[in-house]
């Protein structure tokens, strides 16, 4: 399938939930969707038979005004890719967990709430993946401030010009 | 001829006369047991230090799979401050007297990952250090010089004597 039909075809099933449809500049397919509307744009693309797209990666960015989830999907049976990119409001970074339809995705979901502090609703356990649990804050977010002191350890970098 | 390579016919039949503190000093330097605990990338220089090659066997050195059992701590790799508090309760099971080796620039001082939010630096920060080999990684020889210094440091221990 050539890549303007997988375009037209995705803005066809998927309809008002996408906000607009773009190529990238490595010639993938970039679609910017609603953030309400994850779960019925991840069940269309898995499920429909003329996409069949099984996700291959997940990731989050902190775009200082505003957060976004990106999901990296790829279809065996037709050979072609698509990135789903949805946009989060600063001050409560939620979505609903795609874990009901890709399974494969909760540990990629903890890793984005361990390092982004973007929650993700539905989730069957979002917990801390790599942090410890009782860590403060997000250290990926552009506004952390690293800490100095941890679990009663001075961390704090040495002067170097004493 | 066997007879004549056989240490035990070459030593002269008359009483070796030396200190309790110096034939102690003597044994216990040259069985130093070490902590089988790599933490990162110098944990492979490690494995090749105790290696054929640069066998530190015939220091009389060698790998241990609890800290019950060892004399020495080679902190080899990056310490993360999750891991901080195990490596702390690690040093704490071993029994005395207890030697540490930082080995490399993440265990002297954070190294590579100074800047990092999620790193310990140096490993002196939690527990004391008696050698600090620097390199990222040390070779295998100087980690052995590490090994011969620590020898030398504990050749100079008195007990019994003042």
């Amino acid at each position: 399938m050539e890549k303007h039909e997988l375009m037209e075809k995705v803005k066809v099933k998927c309809q008002d939930s996408i906000v607009r449809v773009e190529e990238m500049p490595n010639d993938d397919v970039l679609i910017e969707i609603r953030k309400e509307e994850i779960l019925f744009v991840m069940d269309i693309l898995k499920n429909d038979p003329e996409l069949k797209f099984s996700i291959s990666n997940h990731l989050g960015v902190d775009n200082e005004d505003n957060y976004a989830v990106i999901y990296n999907l790829y279809s065996y049976p037709f050979k072609h890719k698509i990135t789903v990119k949805a946009c989060l409001d600063h001050e409560h970074p939620e979505i609903d967990s795609v874990e009901s339809i890709f399974k494969g995705m909760n540990w990629f979901e903890r890793e984005t709430y361990d390092l982004l502090g973007i929650t993700f609703i539905g989730h069957s356990n979002l917990k801390r993946l790599l942090l410890p649990p009782d860590w403060e804050g997000h250290p990926l977010r552009k506004d952390y401030i690293h800490p100095d002191f941890y679990d009663q350890i001075d961390n704090r970098r040495p002067d170097l010009c004493d | 001829m066997i007879e004549k390579l056989n240490i035990v016919n070459r030593l002269p039949e008359d009483p070796i006369l030396t200190t309790v503190d110096r034939a102690l000093n003597l044994v216990r330097a040259n069985s130093l047991w070490y902590l089988l605990m790599g933490l990162a990338c110098c944990s492979i220089e490690l494995m090749q230090t105790g290696g054929p090659r640069s066998d530190i066997d015939r220091f009389g050195s060698l790998f241990r799979a609890t800290p019950r059992q060892s004399d020495l701590l080679i902190v080899a790799g990056t310490i993360t401050l999750k891991m901080a508090s195990r490596l702390k309760l690690l040093y704490e099971q071993m029994a005395e007297p207890k030697y540490v080796i930082a080995m490399g620039s993440c265990a002297n001082c954070g190294g590579l990952f100074d800047l990092s939010y999620s790193v310990l630096r140096g490993v002196d920060k939690i527990i004391p250090v008696d050698v600090y080999i620097p390199g990222c990684p040390p070779r295998p020889e100087a980690l052995t010089e590490g090994l011969i210094k620590i020898q030398e440091k504990i050749k100079k221990e008195k007990y019994f004597t003042k």
